[in-house]
């Protein structure tokens, strides 16, 4: 059984990010009402406020690591911060989103501490007499899953794919107990000089965190095409992404693409607009819990994995989505 | 001169369709590619080394089949290529980073390149673990790398000062370009490094005539991970993994799904509709 576990609860831009209380609410269900949960926080000056989140929502302790060296993201820095708080509190297992952050430091801390790691992970499966942990994560891109489990005599180390396990909810105040306390670390030498960072995504939400993702492929015919997406995706309050055959186009940016190839992404809503639904494509986005494809060749391979299809010109179509969804809203 | 590793990993290319059998993933009749994340690495690997001179070794992990993925990368202008047996090692990420950083380790190279994560796995998990093991830094996600000299570094433009390295004396450095969730951080980290390449970092190019012709004399050689550890405890648990898969699935069936008739704003709002009623969205 694993009884204290981990939890890296990540922020981005000083907010917590949904996925730390996805990690967390799947942290409380693996320690269970006997278990201990922790979890860790890297800041530069001060996380009261994410720190009362996260207690509040089932962490038993919060350690806050609170230094000018964790401002900026040099990941030898965030490093030693999380192993100060794996040998603080010494868990059988430290979860950790599987987004930019999570997924290079999970490996560091694995090596470091001779754990195994399972990455990617979106769905738990536990036994029924809780003896045998499983994690579900894709292979492929989503062409197929496995089942892993970790060989006993070491800690796990496991990261969670956003969008996937439910987050922690709050827990009844009367309840909950939980300490927060200060993380002291030795700031090791730093190697990584951030030198600058731009912004292209104007804010976006990250398109593996989005409920909503409406993405254009070929059909959209060039970056102009992308407007009526956006607008869309806007009304929607989600994020817009792409295929592989519209990056390589040059229609937009590859940090768009969504793919075996690019994202991979399971949003509430997926609307793929022009898009054929090449094989690859399909990996990246099939998992999403409605699909909704919009495309004017009624044998596009896309309608295969959509819930609803719509055989017509998605610029056509696009803007009357936008408008019909303001009509009944208003 | 530069002496770059390439960590390569052969994988189903990703047009294939995967088709779960009580055996496993079935191989037959799959055609294989060097890992698209990786072919990145290697085509940086081969541009920096037209730059500055030096040498290519492509090191690859994998089935006696993988043989023909490293023969690849010496036609596209790799120098050598080692493969590292995965037969008798198991399939788990912190045993097949041991033994790599075993067999790296001895090249001591200024640079390591390897892919963001394998199409096949998705878990990204590996070239982390032996950066960790040789104590090499890294920037991952790469979009644009620049290897730098101290004194050029020092004449950049100090664009914003994010934060404030120690100071360091390396003779040289990678100035990266990384994809951060859709956002770009330049970093700058000493040699040796590991840089890990996403996708746009450059255009790969594909093997010449004359390329395939010069690769069948390259060297290419095979390292079992009983020759790197010996036997013995010790050995034993080096070579030990720490998860195992105990399950393949196919992917959940998708129920078929609705095609929507009328005139586009019939359709727009019949889909709205829909999306309220029966999807229970919006």
């Amino acid at each position: 059984m694993i009884k204290t576990i981990l939890v890296f609860a990540e922020s981005r831009d000083g907010v917590l990010r949904r996925v730390a209380l996805e990690a967390l609410g799947a942290a409380r269900r693996l320690a269970g009402k006997d278990g201990a949960v922790h979890a860790v926080l890297a800041c530069s000056g001060g996380a009261a406020e994410e720190a009362a989140t996260l207690t509040a929502r089932g962490a038993d302790v919060v350690h806050i690591a609170d230094d000018p060296s964790l401002r900026a993201y040099a990941p030898e820095a965030y490093v030693a911060a999380l192993g100060a708080a794996m040998a603080a509190v010494r868990p059988d297992a430290f979860l950790l989103g599987h987004t930019a952050a999570g997924r290079e430091l999970a490996p560091r801390v694995a090596a470091a501490y001779g754990a195994g790691h399972i990455a990617d992970v979106t769905a738990i499966d536990v036994s029924h007499d809780g003896g045998d942990v499983g994690f579900i994560r894709p292979l492929y891109a989503g062409k197929a899953f496995e089942r892993r489990s970790f060989v006993p005599g070491h800690p796990w180390v496991i990261t969670v794919r956003p969008n996937n396990l439910p987050a922690a909810e709050p827990i009844d105040a009367a309840e909950r107990t939980g300490t927060v306390t200060a993380l002291p670390f030795t700031v090791p030498p730093l190697y990584t000089a951030v030198r600058g960072l731009v912004r292209r995504t104007g804010g976006q939400l990250d398109l593996a965190e989005a409920d909503v993702v409406v993405s254009g492929g070929r059909g959209v015919r060039s970056a102009a095409g992308f407007e009526p997406l956006h607008a869309l995706a806007a009304s929607l309050g989600g994020a817009v992404g792409a295929s592989r055959g519209a990056c390589d186009a040059g229609y937009c940016d590859y940090a768009l693409q969504i793919g075996q190839t690019g994202k991979v992404v399971t949003p509430q809503l997926y609307i793929a607009c022009g898009i054929s639904g090449a094989i690859q494509h399909l990996a990246g986005m099939s998992q999403s819990r409605v699909i909704v494809a919009i495309n004017k060749d009624p044998d596009a391979p896309i309608f295969g994995v959509a819930d609803y299809g719509i055989i017509g010109d998605l610029f056509e179509v696009v803007p009357l989505l936008t408008a019909e969804l303001q009509r009944v809203r208003s | 001169m530069l002496k770059i590793v390439v960590l390569l990993k052969q994988t189903f290319d990703t047009e294939e369709k995967i088709v779960v059998t009580p055996e496993g993933v079935d191989e037959r009749d799959a055609k294989f590619v060097i890992n698209p994340y990786d072919e990145y690495a290697l085509e940086e690997a081969i541009r920096q080394r037209e730059l500055l001179g030096g040498q290519v070794i492509a090191v690859s992990c994998g089935p006696e089949r993988s043989q023909e993925a490293l023969r690849t990368a010496l036609a596209i202008g790799a120098d050598e290529a080692i493969r590292l047996e995965s037969d008798g090692l198991p399939d788990d990420s912190y045993a097949v980073a041991a033994a790599l950083a075993a067999v790296i380790e001895p090249l001591a190279p200024d640079l390591l390149f390897a892919g963001l994560f394998a199409v096949d796995s998705g878990a990204g998990s590996v070239a982390l673990q032996v950066a960790e093991r040789l104590h090499l830094p890294h920037a991952s996600s790469a979009v644009k790398v620049t290897i730098v000299s101290a004194g050029e570094l020092a004449s950049l433009p100090a664009a914003e000062a994010l934060n404030a390295p120690a100071g360091l004396s390396a003779e040289r450095y990678a100035v990266v370009e990384r994809d951060v969730e859709g956002d770009t951080e330049t970093v700058s980290i000493p040699l040796p490094a590991l840089i890990t390449a996403q996708q746009g970092l450059n255009e790969p190019r594909y093997p010449s005539l004359p390329g395939i012709m010069k690769a069948k004399r390259k060297p290419l050689r095979t390292i079992t991970a009983r020759e790197l550890f010996g036997s013995g405890a010790a050995a034993d648990e080096n070579m030990a993994n720490r998860t195992v898969r105990t399950q393949l699935l196919p992917p959940p069936p998708r129920a078929a799904g609705k095609i929507l008739p009328g005139t586009p704003a019939e359709q727009a709002a019949s889909l709205i509709s829909l999306l309220q009623t029966e999807a229970k969205l919006l």
